[in-house]
């Protein structure tokens, strides 16, 4: 087994009466990628919300690189190395695709005053080194994007929105990258192209995880080490694709087959 | 791509300054009717034909240039009217609402933070600076420093509650101090009540302001000359100050925040630290510009710190363009000058701005000039 990244131990969340997450283990090792799977409302979301510091579970435990990050809040879960994109892209859509890349960057940036306004030397060499950065992140995912730097974000298409959405989680170089359902608003060929392209900066950072929300099976199956099927906020069942997709548990909660 | 001509940049610049020292010396309604008709027109023109993009190239690819000669433009138009009493004393209003309204919009066009109070914070200002130069040998310009100062950390108290609540309440809580504010003032005697308090005039390295300035037997320069010249100064250090903040990665986080709290947080941004930031700048603009005014007008009283100029505050922002300082200035004549010149209009003038507001939201919603994409320094 890889060495521990993050370990979430019986991990429980309540929404008034409903369990969105109900006693959740998981484990992620460094530079797995998981493919997390399961019908809608089963929890994926909250469990990222959860990890991410934007929910807070009613018991459990959340630990990373060896710290408890249970109650930290996202802005503290972030500088720990845990960047995400969300379901419904959340880009500054006013915002030029550079800003909203250097939003990934924030924690990386000089916000002082006298950098950012009195002598702006550092300032100006800084833009030079980000927009290098941006441009050849953003190389990976796409050739034209890299001149597209001072377009609004909202110009874009949705593939691209999606394209500069992960490059945003992806530039400061996290520890763990959450991809909550990369593929939705898309068609099988953009997400096969954006897994692709996700794939090969993965091939230069291996320590890099990734835990993947997706609806796609195909998906699932190219990218993932290894699934987790969650139904009604539990862990179903845990294993390869092969494993996962011949369980008769999972086929009747998701795959929606009969038993013979 | 072959570089913009300069000229486009340059003409706007004159013609801008040109037209304000007109209209404030036009003494005929109709010609003040004329005038406004013929800025809604290169208004209305500009927009068709896409001027407003021309003169943004121009000024951008010769910004070195450009920028100076804008605030000389700004320092001839004020030596123009250097026999004119009223009429600088108008362009000093306007500058110090444009300072004031530079401070909102870090608040409200950057970190959209609300605040209906920036009159009560310019009163702040104003008070700070009527009882330190009334009992301290502080330098004056020492004074409008403390007087912006006291009106960000009396603002800080206001943080609490307002980082608390979002929306419609966040706006009724600035409301209310505002009220508070005023209420305050008026029953406390220490302060003036309701009779307000007298300001002695600027002095910078013994120039005492409020001195005509006597060129020979003949020839006198209005006092106001003086604080016209200061408040240029003020609103140059100001706008610089602004425009940095923008221009930077602190402008990019308080964007973030104002657009997107949540997915901001998500990489590391502390919306509650960006808010505060932002909030104490502006009431820190706004307290310096209400200094400003109460040296100028030598007199304050709490009804010179009103709800309503706190509104007049917030149209003159959104009228100019949220979020950008060049609107300021068009915005605030309007406010300003328009209704001490039309004199038909004075009744009406809250009935008038509340249309025109509505107007540009429906019309033309980011303003007059509306703010554009961020440009970092080259």
């Amino acid at each position: 087994m890889s060495t521990a990244l993050l370990d979430a131990t019986g991990l429980s969340v309540r929404f008034g009466g409903v369990r969105a997450l109900d006693g959740l283990d998981l484990h992620v090792g460094e530079g797995e990628v998981i493919g997390l799977i399961g019908p809608n409302g089963s929890g994926k979301t909250t469990f990222f919300n959860t990890l991410t510091g934007f929910v807070f579970p009613a018991d459990g435990r959340v630990t990373f690189a060896g710290e408890d990050i249970t109650a930290l809040p996202a802005r503290e879960v972030a500088k720990r190395g845990i960047a995400r994109t969300f379901q419904r892209l959340r880009l500054l859509l006013e915002l030029s695709v550079f800003d909203n890349l250097m939003l990934g960057q924030h924690l990386s940036l000089d916000h002082g005053v006298w950098a950012n306004i009195v002598a702006r030397g550092g300032l100006r060499r800084s833009l030079e080194k980000q927009r290098e950065t941006a441009r050849a992140l953003l190389r990976y995912f796409s050739d034209s994007l890299p001149d597209r730097l001072s377009e609004p974000a909202g110009s874009l298409t949705m593939i691209d929105r999606r394209r500069v959405e992960v490059c945003r989680a992806l530039i400061r170089d996290p520890k763990l990258l959450l991809l909550d359902e990369p593929s939705a608003g898309m068609t099988p060929d953009e997400t096969r192209e954006l897994m692709q392209d996700l794939q090969s900066v993965k091939a230069e950072r291996p320590a890099l995880a990734v835990v993947l929300i997706e609806h796609d099976m195909e998906v699932i199956e190219s990218v993932s080490h290894r699934c987790v099927v969650l139904d009604y906020g539990r862990k179903l069942c845990e294993g390869s694709y092969s494993e996962v997709s011949q369980d008769p548990a999972v086929r009747r909660a998701y795959l929606g087959v009969e038993d013979e | 791509m072959r570089t913009p001509s300069i000229l486009p940049a340059l003409f706007a610049t004159v013609a801008t300054a040109a037209a304000v020292v007109l209209l404030l010396l036009a003494d005929q309604e109709w010609e003040v009717a004329t005038m406004a008709g013929v800025a809604v027109a290169v208004l209305l023109g500009g927009m068709r034909l896409g001027w407003g993009e021309t003169v943004h190239r121009s000024a951008t690819a010769h910004r070195r240039i450009v920028t100076p000669v804008t605030w000389l433009a700004g320092a001839v138009a004020i030596f123009l009217l250097r026999e004119h009493n009223f009429e600088l004393l108008m362009l000093c209003t306007v500058m110090i609402f444009m300072i004031a309204g530079l401070g909102l919009t870090v608040q409200f066009g950057y970190a959209g933070v609300v605040n209906f109070a920036a009159a009560a914070f310019m009163g702040i200002g104003a008070y700070t600076t009527a009882v330190l130069m009334n009992s301290t040998a502080l330098p004056h310009p020492v004074v409008i420093l403390l007087s912006g100062l006291v009106s960000a950390v009396i603002g800080s108290v206001l943080l609490l509650p307002l980082l608390r609540t979002r929306g419609h309440y966040a706006a009724l809580i600035t409301i209310a101090f505002g009220i508070l504010f005023r209420t305050f003032l008026e029953v406390n005697d220490a302060l003036g009540g309701p009779q307000g308090l007298k300001v002695p005039g600027l002095e910078l390295f013994g120039h005492a302001f409020n001195d005509a300035i006597e060129i020979n037997d003949d020839v006198e320069w209005s006092f106001y000359l003086n604080y016209a010249a200061g408040a240029l100064v003020v609103l140059f250090l100001a706008y610089e100050l602004v425009r940095r903040i923008e221009r930077s990665w602190m402008g990019l986080a308080l964007d973030a925040v104002r657009l997107d709290e949540t997915a901001a947080s998500a990489f590391g941004l502390n919306g509650a630290a960006w808010k505060i930031t932002a909030f104490s700048i502006g009431n820190f603009l706004a307290g310096v510009a209400g200094s400003l005014y109460a040296t100028i007008t030598a007199f304050i009283a709490p009804a010179s710190f009103t709800f309503s100029d706190s509104l007049i505050l917030v149209s003159i922002v959104i009228l100019g363009g949220l979020g950008n300082p060049l609107g300021l200035l068009p915005a605030a004549l309007v406010v300003v000058v328009l209704p001490e010149k039309l004199q038909v209009i004075q009744e009406y003038r809250f009935l008038l701005f509340a249309i025109l507001v509505i107007a540009i939201l429906l019309l033309r919603p980011g303003g007059l000039i509306p703010r554009r994409a961020r440009e970092y320094p080259e």
